[in-house]
């Protein structure tokens, strides 16, 4: 493989329990690149995120991250890559037993040795950077689902990661909020000069953020493209899929 | 008829392969974890504040059930046991007689079972609800080792809070000894502890107290490995926290049969 791409993915299979959900995915994405994974619910585009972090194991295929196989390095080699990804879960997954603060100091104390002060300082920067510096001695009880966003967005971050992975960032969200945390997620990554892969039904995220797409079905990509090339499409699959009746006013699919 | 018998027949076979498929896949799975945790603890840095937190926490949780508890077997036993020494002229018997009990069995088990009750379905809860919330998946995607922060540092604080609750269950419970005695016979504190530290010898404190290491570990082992693989969202999550309570209990007892019997294999002078 070559070492253009940050994301590589050759012929990547995975079921669970004899259902096909990834059925030979191949897949580029260039340094710098947005891309975005579209599908209907269930066609596995969580799944393709795990496996490239190896949250979940793919049953064949290559993965290659950053030019490194993701399939052949060791629970160190595993870790210390991961130090280069940022992971913005669904529902942000933030640590409810941690203040916003220790949310945000866990990746940098667990992973560098660096003065409390360079913590501090990269701590006020991230929440800075999502707007959210008045909330830094909160628990994520007391977040709205837009800050929790916000604050998880803020921690996948706070090492300044070459690769972002979204699953689903905006899910949940109403469509200013949506907007806001699209807006965030560009301005953040040409801020970081990050590549990220995004998973949304969400095409209002999806054409803020985007400057390629896909579209899986089936365990199988049924098209790459541009957002405008995909609504221009006439495959029947997509016509229906970004049809007027599919997508609500809020632009989600 | 014959068809109803063979059909019943039939579903309790399958009823019975499956639940003996469960027992051992948790057995499989319990000792893999168990593999996996004495792999981990050894290995630096070790996460003494995050143990010692731990200790804290399950430890004040714990206290006053378990001081209660101790309290009232300390005093029921007693209450119990006199009129049947009283019986056979026994009566001096008395403090030594409840010391040994309580001190070889009654409190190092009650207090595990307590503990597991309480402490074991709160790790089952508390890791299973990180785990279908992905705060579990999120912890291991920033490179960190979720099973070093999040098990090792539960298990390790259970295995060595309990014998420290032990101790102290022990006295609350001579004391709950000794209130029962000096309602029916007059007593001294001083006589009555020195009859027990006569009658209660190192062959029997020792073996009760190294035995709840065993049932800390186990009390944490099993809350942690079902929280840690808790699937199917709330509901799954309930499953982890009951569970938990059900399987710990059962093992404590199953391994203090087999630890009692080691003792006095081990032991063998102890009357």
């Amino acid at each position: 493989m070559s070492n253009n791409y940050m994301v590589e993915i050759k012929d990547l299979h995975k079921s669970f329990d004899g259902n096909v959900v990834l059925d030979g995915i191949s897949l580029n994405v260039e340094e710098g690149q947005n891309m975005i994974v579209f599908g209907r619910s269930g066609t596995g585009k969580s799944v393709l995120l795990k496996c490239l972090v190896r949250l979940m194991e793919p049953d064949a295929g290559e993965i290659d991250l950053c030019g490194r196989n993701v399939g052949e390095l060791n629970d160190k080699e595993l870790n210390e890559l991961r130090k280069d990804i940022g992971f913005l879960f669904q529902s942000a997954a933030l640590y409810d037993s941690m203040s916003v603060r220790e949310n945000l100091e866990f990746p940098l104390i667990r992973n560098f040795e660096w003065p409390q002060s360079e913590i501090d300082e990269r701590v006020h920067h991230v929440l800075e950077a999502v707007d959210l510096s008045d909330a830094i001695d909160k628990m994520p009880s007391e977040l709205s689902g837009g800050m929790r966003k916000r604050i998880g967005l803020a921690r996948s971050i706070i090492t300044k990661p070459k690769l972002m992975l979204y699953d689903e960032p905006t899910t949940g969200l109403d469509p200013i909020t949506t907007k806001e945390i699209s807006t965030l997620i560009l301005d953040l990554q040409k801020a970081y000069k990050m590549t990220s892969i995004v998973v949304t039904h969400d095409l209002l995220c999806a054409k803020i953020i985007a400057d390629c797409a896909i579209v899986i079905d089936e365990g199988h990509i049924v098209k790459e493209g541009t957002i405008k090339e995909l609504l221009a499409s006439e495959d029947p699959f997509l016509k229906n899929f970004f049809s007027d009746e599919v997508i609500n006013k809020d632009g989600r699919v | 008829m014959k068809e109803y018998i063979v059909d019943k027949l039939n579903h309790f076979l399958i009823l019975t392969e499956h639940r003996l498929a469960v027992f051992f896949e948790l057995l499989g799975g319990l000792s893999a974890f168990t593999i996996r945790f004495l792999k981990e603890v050894f290995k630096p840095p070790y996460e003494v504040f995050e143990v010692r937190k731990h200790m804290i926490e399950l430890g004040m949780k714990t206290l006053p059930i378990v001081g209660v508890t101790g309290f009232i077997i300390g005093l029921v036993m007693t209450m119990q046991l006199q009129p049947v020494l009283q019986r056979f002229g026994a009566e001096a018997y008395l403090p030594g007689s409840v010391g040994i009990a309580l001190v070889r069995e009654l409190v190092p088990v009650i207090t595990a079972l307590i503990f597991a009750g309480r402490v074991s379905s709160g790790i089952g809860a508390e890791l299973g609800s990180m785990r279908v919330t992905e705060q579990i998946d999120a912890m291991e995607v920033s490179g960190v080792n979720p099973f070093r922060f999040l098990v090792v540092t539960r298990v390790f604080a259970t295995t060595m809070i309990l014998p420290i609750l032990t101790v102290y269950v022990i006295f609350i419970s001579l004391i709950g000894a000794y209130i029962a005695v000096v309602l029916v016979q007059n007593m001294t504190w001083e006589y009555f502890t020195g009859r027990v530290t006569f009658a209660v010898e190192f062959a029997d404190a020792v073996p009760g107290i190294l035995k709840t290491f065993v049932f800390g570990y186990i009390a944490g082992i099993v809350g942690a490995y079902l929280g840690y693989n808790a699937k199917n969202g709330t509901e799954g999550v309930g499953k982890a926290s009951t569970t938990s309570v059900v399987v710990a209990s059962l093992l404590i007892l199953i391994f203090d049969m087999v630890l009692v019997k080691l003792t006095l294999w081990l032991w063998p002078n102890v009357k």
